[in-house]
């Protein structure tokens, strides 16, 4: 049974790691397109129209692999959680199913309109479908902030006699204080993923002197969204996030930051690794007392460590969730030097020439697919033991009777599938980037306009 | 409440079998009808617009019924695994091939496509009616409310012990595959003229036939494997008209086939689909999952969601579905017509 439950753990965490690189990517991008399609409805200038237009066909590609990742989301919940969806479905099944009435239809409405619509009815229409694109992407990305936000910080609802819960509060779920930062910075951190991949690969044009017209435009926009961005990830949303894990989750704090003493003042590790068995952090890099100030703003407070808290309740795997959390923060505070420096090139007019920083922004493209993803490690890996915090133990959430080898038997198919899915986007993408903006603009997706 | 919900979410089921149902059949019957690239991109580009909103009902019924009824959710998406990933391994195949055909102009990438199209499209059809077929045959809930069966054990109709996929299920799983073979014909027809619309029409008469036949043989089964159903119907015989629509609906598909009138075939084919889903699901109300021991059946009052929880639902949801109608109405009004290929941008 236990190894049921594992089992089943590895083919959630596999199949949503592996569906969240592609909405972080479709909702920034989503957003930057509808930057460029209203510049150039202001301007008129037709290169951001075709930038619009090239954009939209990656995000096309990117967002048929973000719908076919996402059905199993939903189903597993039923398949392999079953025991968790019958406990808090009265719940938690509201924001699910309206994500499907009010976020899919809108987008599977618009995504089509917008990729098939331009020639035929027109560009209000075209810039019309860009902007319900964008809004119906972010609006499914809150139904599922709001839904984990739930998971996190269970509201609105009571506990029936019989040990089942109910809800009592609709609108508590929807406006769970816990959800605007989260959703905040998790938006926050899509755009940065759309913004490295425009500003990326407009340097990739520039550098190999391609498309240069509109790789200068492909910079431009994604840097200066990028700095927006990367800063917002730090204050206010980053902030308000840790400040909620420290109020709400003490204990997913401690874990975090490799804290297993209680002492005060706290110092922050920088480097080092965790030893769970010792309770210490090997070869640690510390700055005194600044764990203290960054979570109570005074440098002599008390932190409570990993100590203060009963073992059984302690994340069950502290060193990958520390060192996720480690990366998101380091590479966060990276990304914002990088963009900054990018930002104050652009401003001085020397950014197009200045070979070394195309370089690093061609070369970073990836990292903020890792920083987002280590993000949802930390506040998944956090809320362990628990599936609902406090509430609903993960281990009891399991369905009863699916046997692990069933399970195995679906987790090395996902891992078939996604790995021919994973070698076919990058063929479609590079296909995509040789072929560039601006060229004769057949419609790529699918039942295709070529003439014969 | 729950009787409502109940009937809202068979509305959405029917409404996705009827809008995805056509462009699954028109995949399972694309390297039948279309001969060449060409007349296959015209059945591509004959779904292309509409097919991923219709898929979406999938997802939406899922949702709502997750929310509406949460333990026959979990009870019967734990219960039915096995074929429930399978499904969607179908679903994912079939969506790429249609998404990504266009890609790329060489003919192997094509052909590749077109056959993992047709594969997904037509396995798909027939899970879907084996799945109903369980549902109808009842399922070995324990008392807990759970069960679990396998994909398929001796497939004789004896047997103590059925899988997912026996000799009942797989006869429904058959008659899913013509009626909708017949449905995604019909649509194509509409779609297409020339060639393609009268090979289209040619295969409706066959999936036609098929399924009368097929009709005829798995109503008495049914009734065999589940003799609560007739009674569920003697006892509300209002419920009748449900199989009178599906019948009516049967005799129009061949009527307009054979005058040649495209659009009403198209109809009929819809209306013998919702008419033989409702008249199931009518006769199996108020159970939502029928328990081999009729003790342990999920019923719309054990499997059901709060009073609560279900009444602000239908405030959200009514808002979410008048929105979806208007963006469907609006999307097949500006993808209507017939398709050709060579008027740019659609």
């Amino acid at each position: 049974m236990d190894d049921a439950l594992l089992v089943s753990r590895m083919q959630f965490a596999f199949t949503v790691t592996y569906h969240y690189l592609f909405p972080m990517l479709t909702m920034g991008l989503a957003l930057l397109i509808f930057v460029l399609k209203s510049i150039y409805m202001r301007n008129g200038d037709e290169r951001y129209n075709e930038s619009a237009r090239f954009w939209g066909k990656i995000f096309a590609v990117t967002f048929v692999m973000g719908v076919v990742t996402g059905i199993p989301m939903e189903f597993q919940f039923g398949t392999n959680w079953a025991a968790f969806s019958r406990f808090t479905g009265d719940v938690i099944a509201q924001t699910l199913a309206m994500e499907g009435a009010f976020a899919f239809f809108l987008e599977s409405a618009f995504v089509g309109l917008f990729l098939w619509g331009e020639r035929r009815f027109g560009q209000r229409l075209h810039w019309f479908s860009s902007l319900m694109v964008f809004l119906g992407t972010w609006a499914s990305g809150y139904f599922i902030i709001a839904t984990n936000s739930w998971l996190q910080n269970p509201v609105g609802y009571r506990v029936l006699d019989n040990g089942n819960i109910q809800l009592e509060d609709y609108w508590a779920v929807l406006l769970n204080p816990w959800m605007f930062a989260q959703y905040a910075h998790n938006m926050g951190g899509a755009v940065v993923c759309g913004a490295f991949a425009m500003a990326g690969l407009g340097a990739f044009y520039l550098l190999a002197q391609k498309h240069e017209e509109h790789g200068r435009i492909f910079v431009k926009v994604g840097v200066v969204a990028g700095v927006l961005a990367s800063v917002w990830m730090l204050f206010p949303s980053g902030h308000f996030s840790s400040e909620q894990v420290a109020n709400e989750q003490p204990v997913a704090l401690a874990a975090m930051e490799g804290q297993f003493k209680t002492e005060g003042p706290a110092g922050i590790v920088l480097v080092g690794q965790p030893d769970v068995e010792n309770r210490r952090i090997d070869n640690p890099i510390v700055v005194p007392r600044a764990l203290s100030y960054l979570v109570y703003q005074n440098w002599n407070a008390e932190v409570r460590g990993l100590d203060a808290f009963p073992e059984k309740n302690w994340p069950d795997n502290i060193p990958l969730l520390y060192y996720s959390y480690h990366v998101m923060v380091g590479l966060g505070t990276i990304f914002i030097a990088i963009l900054s420096l990018a930002a104050f090139l652009l401003w001085r007019g020397r950014l197009y020439g200045a070979r070394w920083m195309l370089w690093i922004l061609m070369l970073a493209v990836p990292f903020p697919f890792i920083a987002n993803t280590a993000g949802w490690f930390t506040a998944e890996l956090g809320r362990q033991p628990w599936l609902a915090y406090g509430l609903f133990r993960t281990s009891e959430g399991v369905s009863p009777l699916v046997s692990s080898g069933s399970v195995l038997f679906t987790l090395i198919g996902f891992a078939g599938m996604y790995l021919i899915m994973g070698l076919l986007y990058v063929v479609l993408m590079v296909r995509e980037v040789n072929h560039g903006p601006g060229q004769e603009d057949e419609m790529l997706l699918s039942p295709d306009t070529r003439t014969v | 409440m729950e009787t409502l919900w109940f009937v809202l979410v068979a509305l959405m089921v029917a409404m996705y079998v009827l809008l995805d149902g056509f462009d699954l059949g028109a995949g399972a019957l694309h390297p039948f009808v279309a001969r060449n690239d060409r007349e296959r991109r015209m059945v591509l580009r004959a779904i292309g617009p509409v097919w991923d909103g219709n898929e979406v009902w999938l997802i939406a019924a899922g949702g709502t019924l997750f929310f509406a009824f949460p333990v026959l959710y979990a009870s019967g998406f734990s219960g039915f695994y096995l074929p429930l990933i399978i499904v969607l391994w179908l679903l994912m195949i079939r969506g790429l091939s249609i998404e990504l055909r266009g890609h790329v102009d060489n003919p192997m990438w094509g052909s590749f496509w077109d056959a993992s199209f047709f594969v997904g499209s037509a396995l798909l059809t027939v899970f879907y009616g084996a799945a109903l077929g369980n549902v109808v045959r009842g399922v070995p809930l324990n008392e807990d409310g759970y069960f679990f069966q396998p994909l398929w054990t001796d497939f004789s109709p004896f047997s103590s012990t059925p899988g997912i996929l026996d000799w009942y299920t797989v006869l429904i799983g058959l008659l899913a595959f013509t009626t909708l073979v017949a449905h995604g014909a019909n649509y194509l027809a509409v779609k297409t003229e020339g060639d393609l619309n009268a090979r289209a029409r040619l295969y409706s008469r066959a999936a036609w036939l098929a399924t009368a036949a097929l009709t005829v043989l798995a109503t008495p089964a049914t009734f065999w494997v589940n003799p609560d159903l007739l009674e569920g119907l003697n006892q509300r015989p209002y419920g009748y008209v449900l199989p009178l629509i599906a019948i009516a609906g049967l005799a129009g598909m061949g009527y307009f086939n054979l005058t040649l009138r495209d659009r009403g075939a198209f109809l009929s084919s819809s209306a013998y689909i919702v008419g033989m889903l409702t008249s199931t699901v009518f006769a199996v109300y108020p159970n939502v999952l029928p328990a081999v021991n009729a003790a342990n059946s999920l019923t719309i009052y054990n499997a059901s969601s709060s009073a609560y929880s279900q009444g602000v639902g239908l405030v959200w949801w009514s808002i979410g579905m008048v929105l979806a109608a208007v963006y469907f109405i609006v999307i097949y009004r500006l993808f209507r017509g017939k398709v050709r290929l060579e008027d740019e941008g659609y």
